[in-house]
């Protein structure tokens, strides 16, 4: 498919048809070309699971899931994720059943502040697609785009670490 | 950021028409977008290229592997093909960036990355780079990061790119399209030295797009080495990093390819200085020698000087740890 916006002029504003899937859902939405998938989630569609930390990629704090991939919300563009499926931390539950990463963070007291939490889970989410980790010195290295400046690293380590069995599992029943 | 119109174009010739100088591809953003949140790059439009049939990784004519420009950092990085065969090439992706920024970031994107240089991205200092006849921030200012060779009075900025620094010791090919064709360009070759022209990273005109990476048949797969060195365990931009391939014949060397990121304005290559490893002894005393002769005439900055000693035994270790197959 082919689209093309005019240039906006000083006060113009040149929004584009997007539809995504957004946590399962259906969404149609007209979307002015420089919002970021962070700004639409936080501002338009008031979905603040996803933090906005630095804004520039360096934090982590803004991961979510992009056909399943972990990718930094604040650095996308909302339109191009036109036709894709986008999974915040507010998805990643099934009805009343967290998902294993979430499970653990709380078991293993795994934050303090809480606000690089949503983007620890998901990007631990991404890493378990992956499938590259496989040991705690793997994890270290593949988490290292999410920072937490509580320092509560050794115990979103164990979280993860502990929870990766059975989040392997549950990626596999959710494509069944 | 400012406004900007957008398009999509589902050809490569139509993307190529579409360009200009006002107008920039698309793909990853990983680095573009925060660029314009920052105020140092302002397009007008925004051409998004994903749509463009660019995502194969393929068997080359030459028994080579081509690798079309969108493949993502992650997937070529984790290619079973770019894995087995070119092991240099994904120990060097993997030293980079982020496991999120890994999925965005393309191919061909990770060639057109800008400098990370601090006065490239201030918009309240001079740059040459950034608003040619501007002054250089950066060459008495804090310049740990910059460049110890190739620079010019206009511009000591380094090219960041980790998986440049490999693609430059493999010897790869850059494809690229313009509207008035299609050519293409030897990796040593592509990215520039600043000279009195810092704004020009490398030698795409504004019309021309890269469509594909070519790995030549030779990988190297036996001994290599990327040696990353950087201010912290992971997620940091190098200080110094040396890629290595060797050909080895028991303790002789038969091939040698080495370049240098974190020290120049583009991968640093000399070819005198691996001439001196080839038919010679797998030794320190070949290796110092080697690693001399790469970094001939360094010109470190206040704050810089010790790069040239980091990267002198970042060589000999990186040329060491090749030759004896050690990859980790």
């Amino acid at each position: 498919m082919s689209a093309t916006t005019p240039i906006p002029e000083a006060d113009g504003i040149a929004a584009c048809p997007v539809s995504l899937e957004l946590n399962g859902q259906r969404r149609h939405l007209d979307i002015e070309p420089w919002t970021t998938l962070l700004d639409l989630l936080r501002d338009r569609l008031a979905m603040t699971g996803t933090k906005k930390g630095c804004d520039h990629g360096q934090c982590g704090a803004c991961t979510v899931l992009v056909d399943g991939k972990r990718v930094n919300a604040c650095l996308t563009l909302a339109v191009m994720c036109d036709g894709k499926q986008v999974t915040t931390i507010e998805g990643l539950a099934r009805g009343d059943e967290l998902h294993p990463i979430q499970q653990a963070f709380i078991d293993h007291d795994a934050f303090q502040c809480g606000y690089c939490t949503p983007g620890q889970i998901c990007s631990a989410v991404g890493m378990v697609n992956e499938g590259r980790a496989r040991s705690r010195d793997d994890i270290r290295e593949q988490m290292s785009g999410n920072i937490c400046r509580c320092g509560a690293y050794p115990h979103i380590l164990e979280a993860i670490e502990d929870a990766l069995p059975a989040a392997r599992a549950w990626a596999g029943e959710g494509e069944r | 950021m400012n406004p900007f119109s957008y398009a999509r174009p589902a050809s490569v010739d139509d993307a190529v028409k579409l360009a200009g100088p006002d107008a920039r591809f698309i793909a990853g953003g990983t680095n573009l977008l925060d660029l314009m949140k920052e105020n140092v790059l302002r397009p007008r439009q925004l051409i998004d290229i994903t749509h463009l049939p660019l995502r194969e990784v393929a068997a080359s004519g030459n028994g080579g592997l081509r690798v079309g420009a969108l493949v993502s950092n992650a997937d070529l990085a984790w290619h079973p093909e770019v894995e087995a065969r070119y092991p240099l090439l994904s120990q060097a992706i993997l030293a980079g960036a982020s496991g999120q920024l890994r999925n965005m970031a393309t191919t061909g994107g990770n060639l057109l990355q800008r400098t990370r240089c601090w006065y490239f991205y201030d918009t309240g200092t001079p740059c040459n780079k950034r608003e040619p006849g501007s002054g250089c921030g950066a060459r008495d200012g804090v310049n740990r990061m910059n460049a110890i060779l190739g620079a010019s009075d206009a511009c000591v900025a380094v090219h960041p790119s980790d998986m440049c620094v490999a693609l430059a010791a493999l010897k790869a090919t850059v494809h690229v399209q313009g509207r008035q064709g299609a050519r293409e360009i030897a990796f040593a070759d592509f990215h520039r030295l600043p000279g009195d022209e810092p704004q020009r990273d490398n030698v795409l005109a504004d019309d021309e797009l890269i469509t594909a990476i070519e790995l030549p048949a030779e990988g190297f797969a036996t001994h290599y080495r990327y040696l990353k060195v950087r201010e912290r365990a992971s997620y940091a931009f190098a200080l110094v990093s040396v890629a290595v391939a060797l050909e080895m014949d028991g303790d002789t060397v038969r091939q040698a390819h080495v370049a240098l990121g974190g020290v120049a304005h583009k991968p640093w290559r000399r070819e005198e200085a691996e001439a001196l490893l080839v038919g010679q002894r797998a030794d320190d005393t070949h290796f110092a020698a080697a690693a001399d002769a790469l970094l001939a005439g360094a010109q470190p900055l206040a704050y810089n000087a010790f790069k040239v000693e980091l990267a002198r035994r970042a060589i000999i270790r990186a040329l060491d740890e090749a030759a004896r197959g050690v990859t980790r």
